[in-house]
């Protein structure tokens, strides 16, 4: 009896080890944002049931992430295909040069609003991006002279503008390796920051100084990180009516009942103003594919051409129902050859 | 006993006798200061009187806090479970909406099923219901109330029953994620149509298929055969479950001999010195190391240098020993601790080898408890998600794994990423998740309690 089990226990053991030996990958690895997953998955998910190819596996890394699993080399424990709500930074590409990831393709997928809403018990907000860079960031303009910060001292949002509400400034917000955050604060601080003539100035003379001065949001408890789960902040926001939040459009979108899209520079956070880019903090979304494992990894051709066909991010698609904003006609028609030809980032237009 | 006694004949002189003798002129001494003592003691008594109430009290509210403790928690609890439980029972069934499908046979080739176009035979028999739909934009509302995972079901339809192509089959198929919110009252029907996933038109339709009593609220079968799915009315545990069931697997198998191997040693065999001292130190301090840790050194270590693959329920397996090893260990040295040293001096008395003498008598009597130990860390690996985060394992995975190196996910981690989606019907089904998941965990400690009580000897 004893013996038996101990044989069982070899046999289950050697079964397992013996199967790694064949060390191949017959799915795409696929890693990157947590904003660009929603729409991966589906994409994905779609592809294996259709296409006859296994289902590729996702991770939500967050694009810092996913760059620095899919840089790290060619072969099959690294990930195919990395998802991006930003663009490659130019030293994450000469990283992967130096790691022989040397042929990356880039695939701008459709774009992403930034919004920030609130309950829909509490009343609309109107912001400005100026109102937003007041309330959030670390340091703000002491008075109108030019070069001299103070740290915030605004503690409710009338401080920041008197045609605001006089309710606490509270905002459930990602935490700094979000895309999200990134964009974010490229976006509505900074574009906010630069309405003070010397600050726009500042961007001329001494970009380090600059930059800390847009991008740095205060710490005093003011802004929260909720981390990386924009559902939390939703629901968040549900029990809170003073808080609001800082996500991406597709949350907005499918909890329309619970929650409202502040206006930032009067414009409401709708499918139709993301789309022609006039909603101010709007972004694009990519994914970038390794070239070396076009071939060896099956179906990422396949995938691609699922991924780039119209019936999935076309106008119509299946993907704008997820509330991915889909990009022109013509761009679309770049991308996808892009993806045809597999024509790989030079690296000089970064 | 005999000891003191001859003590007591050996030493007069020892001073610990001395201080007998004295004891012994004691009662004499007492009889004579009676008197006074006796009004002391009334003294005494009242004081001890007056003072009882407050220390009756006292020892009262000190229950009362004990009490007060056991009922906080015990309504955390029941509000824990409450509020999964209402949040997710509701995930048990499903809509679904009955359809007559037309298996056109110019659409069907009967070759080649699997390239006809179901989802176009899934619109069209909406179509022929919904006779006054005309724009594009309503009939994609339409068709965006059944659940587009119909079609694949439809064509599992077809594959079994050939013989039907050519008519009209009535089919219940799931409504979409939607509708079924609606269904089930978790969209409310009273906010403006702007503000609400389900239009006023959409409203209007769900109507009319009610009063021809097309919806029907079933037991959810999908939600334990399908792995998962972005569609939450598509999607189910089993991949998880499964996943779960392989990394356990490779956990046990692992942890279980090593681990009673170490207790076994350490415990009847090493020597004691500083090398065991330092050792056992350490694999006290290991339990304490948060989870997350153990994650990072299986990403250095069976990841990057042995290049095995991400995502797979080996690599998870492999990373939850490291975890579960110190608890495995520390219980099977308390378990072995526990047998009375006169089994192992009978046994070796009788001529047993000290391995005889161990594996004959002291570990099948020290097993049922080395037994507990491992099922409680089963348990808590079970619930583990941070170390997985690490290797791969926190990852979309529609396919359901088939073996110990394909990608999956395991339970707490599917209830992870569910709370992550925006949809709002994965609300109710991470709720159901941890139902099951909790289920899960409290039969494994019944089994373990059940073990103990069972096979447990005392002594």
């Amino acid at each position: 009896m004893k013996k038996v089990f101990i044989a069982s226990l070899a046999l289950v053991f050697a079964l397992g080890i013996g199967t790694v030996g064949a060390a191949s990958r017959d799915y795409i690895s696929i890693v990157g944002s947590s904003t660009v997953y929603p729409f991966a998955t589906v994409v994905a998910e779609n592809f294996g049931k259709t296409s006859g190819f296994k289902t590729p596996t996702i991770e939500s890394t967050g694009s810092g992430g996913g760059f620095k699993l899919f840089a790290a080399g060619v072969g099959v424990e690294y990930p195919d295909i990395t998802n991006a709500s930003r663009r490659i930074k130019k030293s994450e590409f000469e990283n992967a040069a130096a790691n022989g990831v040397t042929e990356i393709v880039e695939v701008k997928v459709g774009y992403d609003g930034i919004v920030i809403a609130n309950s829909t018990k509490a009343p609309l907000f109107k912001l400005s991006r100026k109102d937003i860079f007041l309330a959030l960031a670390k340091d703000v303009p002491s008075g109108n002279v030019s070069g001299k910060t103070v740290p915030n001292p605004n503690k409710t949002w009338k401080d920041v503008n008197s045609a605001l509400p006089d309710v606490k400034i509270e905002v459930l917000g990602p935490p700094p390796t979000s895309g999200t955050r990134d964009a974010f604060v490229e976006l509505a601080m900074e574009g906010g920051a630069k309405t003070f003539s010397w600050i726009a100035d500042l961007k001329g003379k001494d970009k380090s100084a600059y930059k800390a001065l847009c991008h740095t949001i205060r710490e005093d408890g003011a802004y929260i990180e909720a981390g990386e789960n924009d559902n939390l902040i939703v629901q968040k926001l549900d029990a809170n009516k003073d808080v609001l939040g800082i996500f991406g459009f597709s949350f907005l979108d499918q909890n329309a009942d619970k929650l409202q899209g502040a206006l930032i520079d009067g414009i409401a956070p709708a499918f139709e103003a993301i789309a022609d880019g006039s909603y101010p903090v709007s972004r694009p979304l990519f994914f970038y594919v390794k070239k070396a494992h076009v071939g060896s990894i099956p179906g990422i051709k396949e995938f691609l051409a699922e991924f780039t066909s119209e019936k999935a991010w076309g106008d119509n698609g299946y993907l704008t129902d997820k509330g991915l904003i889909p990009m022109p006609t013509a761009e679309r028609k770049q991308f996808r050859q892009a993806v045809e030809n597999l024509t790989p980032l030079s690296g000089s237009e970064l | 006993m005999n000891n003191s006694s001859r003590n007591n004949q050996a030493g007069r002189n020892n001073p610990a006798d001395r201080n007998n003798q004295a004891d012994r002129s004691n009662p004499a001494g007492k009889s004579r200061v009676s008197t006074s003592t006796n009004a002391v003691a009334e003294n005494t008594m009242d004081i001890v009187n007056q003072g009882l109430s407050r220390r009756y009290n006292a020892e009262k509210r000190f229950r009362l806090y004990g009490i007060c403790a056991i009922m906080l928690s015990m309504a955390f609890l029941a509000m824990l479970f409450i509020s999964i439980i209402g949040n997710g029972y509701t995930a048990f069934q499903q809509t679904f909406v009955k359809m007559d499908i037309f298996l056109d046979p110019e659409t069907i080739d009967a070759q080649a099923l699997q390239d006809a176009n179901y989802q176009g035979m899934v619109k069209q028999s909406l179509n022929v219901m919904f006779p006054d739909v005309k724009t594009r934009a309503q009939k994609r509302q339409l068709y965006g109330m059944v659940s587009n995972g119909s079609a694949y079901q439809l064509q599992d339809f077809v594959r079994k029953n050939q013989h039907m192509i050519g008519s009209v089959i009535p089919l219940w198929v799931p409504a979409d994620d939607d509708v079924d919110m609606l269904i089930k009252g978790h969209i409310s029907r009273d906010v403006p149509e702007t503000e609400r996933r389900i239009k006023d038109v959409q409203l209007s339709w769900i109507d009319r298929l009610q009063e021809q009593g097309r919806i029907q609220k079933r037991f959810n079968t999908t939600f334990f055969t399908a792995g998962d799915s972005r569609e939450p009315e598509q999607a189910g545990i089993l991949g998880a479950v499964s996943g779960s069931f392989y990394t356990l697997i490779i956990t046990l198998v692992l942890s279980f001999p090593i681990g009673v191997a170490t207790a076994v040693y350490l415990e009847e065999f090493a020597p004691k010195n500083r090398w065991t001292d330092i050792i056992e130190v350490n694999i006290n301090n290991l339990a304490a190391v948060p989870s997350i840790v153990y994650g990072l050194l299986g990403l250095a270590v069976f990841l990057n240098f042995f290049g095995l693959p991400r995502s797979v329920p080996l690599v998870g397996g492999l990373v939850l020993t490291l975890m579960t090893l110190p608890t495995i260990i520390i219980s099977g040295r308390a378990a072995l601790k526990s047998v009375p040293p006169s089994i192992r001096e009978a046994a070796l008395g009788v001529g047993a080898s000290k391995t005889q003498m161990v594996v004959h008598h002291v570990l099948p009597l020290a097993l049922p408890g080395m037994l507990t130990g491992t099922i409680i860390g089963m348990a808590q690996a079970l619930g583990e998600t941070a170390p997985l985060l690490m290797i791969g394992m926190v990852a979309f995975i529609v396919d359901i794994p088939g073996g110990f190196t394909d990608p999956s996910t395991v339970l707490p981690v599917q209830i992870f990423l569910w709370a992550d989606s925006p949809e709002r019907a994965f609300l109710e089904r991470t709720s159901a998740a941890i139902m099951v998941l909790l289920a899960f965990l409290v039969t494994m400690n019944a089994v373990a309690v059940f073990l103990r009580k069972k096979f447990e000897r005392r002594w």
